[in-house]
């Protein structure tokens, strides 16, 4: 177990290096120059362009940048955007955010998901059953935004049960509302799965076994149906917390959460080569690391999945 | 033991996700932001603040360094310059006492005696004098411009080097001091009401980084507090005793996404001022707002414009008919209407209806600008006679912008009137755009627009048309325009320069070196807990005066 998760973390580095020279070149490779951005329709004079590709180290080739890049980032230090604010702040000031609202989506999905989808699979072809599935059908065809426009305005401004946008600091309960969206489209995915799972696994001859035996439907369902049918939904759950720790950038802009994906957007926007870089970097760590958790979780659910030295 | 694997697994997840989260928060506990509820301890309660749609500027808040909208109203509600402008654009005392001159050229400023910056030090000549020449002596100043172009200043260039001094500025005592320009400038007490000429305490010369975090000012508000990518606090400043004087507890700068984010705000009231309505709710913002929606004519001229090496359009006899030809072809009103739902006016000169002397019917050859087909197929025919026409008319735009649209429609306009091919041509975003446009690579017509810096007709006319201009992007020249330029900026009245300036528009109308399309218009609203609010005439929400 510790052998594989020392190689798993060593396969990391080359990740690094690769996805840090992928997003660079290709933020490099972006037509026009982000100076002139900066001036508007205004043009600015030689020696001002001058000054500033000199300030931002736009005047030197894509190698020495790269490696100036590089540099800083392996003594921890992210870089600054040009508007003069260190990445290193904006990351500790957004991921936590982000990291919140994924946790509250996941909670959301799971719990809800799980539930919904064993009543489901146990009453399979019920009223139910039914209705659920047409739920979930609609959930998956309603592309995300739609959701959240329609949800914003009619709980935020409607009804006025909560605030349309997160508020300063965002607070846990500002957060619910854009939970609800993101995790919406993953519960349908997450009813279906447990659905699926929980129908297979009754029609288990352990199942039948343990009704057989007189245990009370109170203890089969739990433990013997519900357990055995957890492994693909909890491995489908923790990929979703992957994607959304990541930064849902279409709900963050919905709602103001004052998240990762708000700021990348703004950062794409604006040609910020360090802030880009470096957002999209972290993010690909912290993905391939929750797929490291992800994988070691098979173990813990399925004691036939052992990870051991070759 | 089943079970207590099962939750054991969940137990694992939960526990790195703690974990990351707790490595994040102790990250950022090294940043010295104060939280919402200890953010100062003069600020009022959130309550009585009033919010304002906001953005997170892209530069460090420094006059000389800002030249965008975000960092340009927090500057200009903590700073106050010589002069400012009231709603209609009018130029007015603010720190000044006085700005005479006898010939444009040399120029004797007064200021008012025993003002206060915000830290308590005082407003001196030397404040502003050392303020414009740290402006004006670094190249990698977003605003140096101003120092060069925008106002002749003796002394002003671009080869400066940090921390020299250049202009010919001269302290006379604590409150006077005197500028040289290299020629006459009637409207320069105009331009003085622009954020960059305002005067910095010395406490920014100790460490303007450190300042740009929390700047000290001489304005009417002072800033409070701001917490990084989610708003901005500014409250009443004790020390300003001007004209623009605060009628509210304190203005509250929240950070925004997408301005629909900040609309659905203003509906539910947790808003108070959005300075521009998003592009989905333009077609409802009057009937959600009612009384509390704004929509009035802004100082931003839009246009598309054709360099002087494009072929066929040339500033020569062809070019010129084929220039008239595409003007009359654009059926402006019907765009306006149809692609804007009217939150654009169709152009009738090369300013802005909100600037003064704003007066097309007068000028000769402004009928240019009218849709006429007839009259497009004759000048276009007359021009074939010359030279035939051969491949397509292509505009350039930023595809980034919302441009598609507008494109698409003048472009089928003009290939409707004329019969030739004619397509919009994207850009993926307005810095690749500008590269080519600056390199004077671009083989199109591309758009091009102007805010209006100061509400002077000069503004525009000399930083695009004039010989050799900085963002003459035609590289256009007519020796006639520049002299009539010349001699209105240096008339002695108003009515004497109005005039000049009309008859250097004239020019204009006859060349285009730009093909006017419309003028922007300010769109804006506000929620029903404030009262008196009003967008000036740089389309910027007059924050002084809102009562909450």
């Amino acid at each position: 177990m510790a052998w594989y998760i020392v190689r798993r973390v060593l396969q990391g580095i080359p990740v690094f290096f690769g996805s840090t020279f992928i997003i660079y070149s290709m933020v490099f490779a972006m037509p026009g120059n982000p100076i002139l951005r900066m001036f508007g329709d205004r043009t600015p004079s030689e020696a001002q362009l001058a000054a500033l590709e000199a300030k931002y180290h736009l005047d030197q080739d894509f190698f020495t940048r790269y490696f100036l890049y590089l540099g800083d980032i392996l003594q921890g230090d992210l870089g600054t955007t040009y508007a003069g604010q260190s990445v290193n702040e904006i990351l500790a000031r957004t991921f936590p955010t982000t990291l919140r609202l994924a946790i509250l989506a996941v909670l959301i999905q799971l719990i809800a998901g799980v539930i919904v989808g064993l009543i489901s699979g146990l009453r399979k072809g019920g009223i139910f059953d039914s209705t659920a599935l047409i739920v979930s059908l609609v959930l998956i065809s309603i592309p995300v935004f739609v959701l959240a426009f329609v949800s914003q305005w009619f709980f935020g401004i409607e009804l006025g049960w909560v605030r349309p946008t997160v508020g300063p600091g965002a607070p846990w309960e500002d957060l619910l509302l854009p939970a609800f969206v993101l995790a919406a489209l993953n519960f349908a995915y997450v009813v279906r799965l447990t659905r699926g799972s929980v129908i297979e696994t009754s029609q288990e001859d352990f199942v039948r076994m343990a009704y057989g035996k007189g245990l009370p439907k109170r203890r089969v369902i739990p433990v013997h149906i519900l357990r055995n049918s957890m492994i693909p939904v909890t491995t489908s759950i923790a990929q979703d917390f992957g994607i959304l720790i990541v930064g849902a950038t279409v709900t963050e802009g919905v709602f103001n959460v004052p998240g990762v994906g708000n700021e990348l957007f703004r950062a794409i926007n604006r040609h910020d080569t360090p802030e880009i870089v470096s957002i999209v970097t972290i993010l690909v760590i912290v993905y391939v690391f929750v797929n490291l958790l992800v994988d070691l979780l098979y173990g813990v659910l399925d004691p036939r999945i052992r990870y051991v030295k070759k | 033991m089943n079970i207590k694997r099962l939750a054991l697994g969940g137990a694992a997840v939960l526990a790195a996700a703690t974990l990351t989260l707790s490595g994040c928060a102790a990250g950022g506990s090294s940043e010295p932001t104060s939280s919402p509820t200890d953010g100062g301890t003069t600020a009022p309660a959130t309550g009585s603040l009033v919010t304002v749609s906001w953005s997170e500027p892209e530069n460090p808040l420094i006059p000389a360094n800002t030249n965008e909208v975000n960092g340009g109203i927090v500057l200009n509600s903590i700073f106050s310059g010589l002069m400012y402008y009231d709603a209609d654009g009018t130029p007015l005392l603010d720190a000044a006492e006085s700005i005479e001159s006898d010939d444009f050229q040399h120029w004797t400023i007064k200021i008012k005696p025993g003002q206060k910056f915000s830290d308590g030090s005082p407003v001196t000549a030397e404040s502003f004098v050392k303020a414009w020449q740290w402006g004006a002596s670094n190249p990698e100043l977003l605003n140096q411009w101003w120092f060069v172009e925008a106002v002749p200043f003796k002394g002003g260039t671009y080869d400066a080097v940090p921390g020299e001094d250049t202009l010919a500025l001269e302290v006379v005592d604590e409150t006077t001091f005197t500028v040289e320009l290299t020629q006459p400038m009637a409207d320069f007490p105009v331009a003085l009401g622009y954020t960059v000429f305002v005067p910095l305490p010395e406490a920014f010369f100790e460490d303007p980084d450190a300042f740009a975090e929390a700047p000290i000012g001489n304005g009417p508000y002072k800033f409070d507090s701001r917490q990084p990518g989610e708003s901005l606090t500014i409250v009443p400043n004790e020390y300003y005793d001007g004209p623009r004087k605060a009628q509210n507890d304190g203005i509250k700068f929240v950070a925004y996404a997408t301005l629909d984010a900040a609309y659905a705000d203003l509906l539910a009231d947790n808003l108070d001022i959005i300075e521009s309505i998003p592009t989905a709710s333009l077609a409802n913002f009057k009937d959600d707002l009612g009384e509390r929606a704004i929509e009035q004519p802004s100082a931003v001229f839009q246009s598309f414009t054709m360099n002087a090496n494009l072929p066929h359009f040339g500033f020569d006899e062809e070019g010129i008919l084929r220039r008239q030809a595409i003007s009359h072809a654009i059926n402006r009103a019907e765009i306006t209407e149809v692609i804007f739902a009217g939150t654009r006016v169709p152009a009738e000169d090369f300013t802005s209806p909100v600037i003064a002397g704003f007066d097309p019917e007068s000028i000769e050859g402004s009928d240019v600008l009218k849709f006429d087909p007839e009259r497009a197929k004759e000048l276009w025919a007359q021009a074939d006679a010359i030279n035939p026409w051969s491949g397509t008319f292509q505009l350039a735009y930023n595809a980034d912008g919302g441009h598609q649209e507008w494109v698409d429609a003048t472009v089928n306009s003009i290939k409707n009137v004329l019969g030739i091919d004619a397509v919009g041509f994207p850009y993926p975003d307005f810095a690749g755009l500008r590269t080519e446009v600056n390199e004077r690579t671009i083989q199109s017509a591309f758009r091009t627009g102007w805010q209006f810096d100061f509400p002077s007709q000069a503004n525009i006319l000399g930083a695009l048309y004039v010989t050799g201009a900085g963002s003459n992007d035609a590289d256009y020249s007519n020796p006639e325009f520049d002299k009539l330029y010349q001699e209105g900026l240096t008339s002695s009245t108003f009515e004497e320069q109005t005039e000049k300036f009309n008859a250097a528009q004239a020019v204009l109308f006859n060349d285009l070196p730009a093909i006017p399309l419309w003028y922007g218009v300010t769109t804006g609203g506000h929620s029903t807990l404030v009262d008196n609010v009003a967008f000036g005439w740089d389309s910027w929400p007059i924050l002084h005066a809102v009562t909450k």
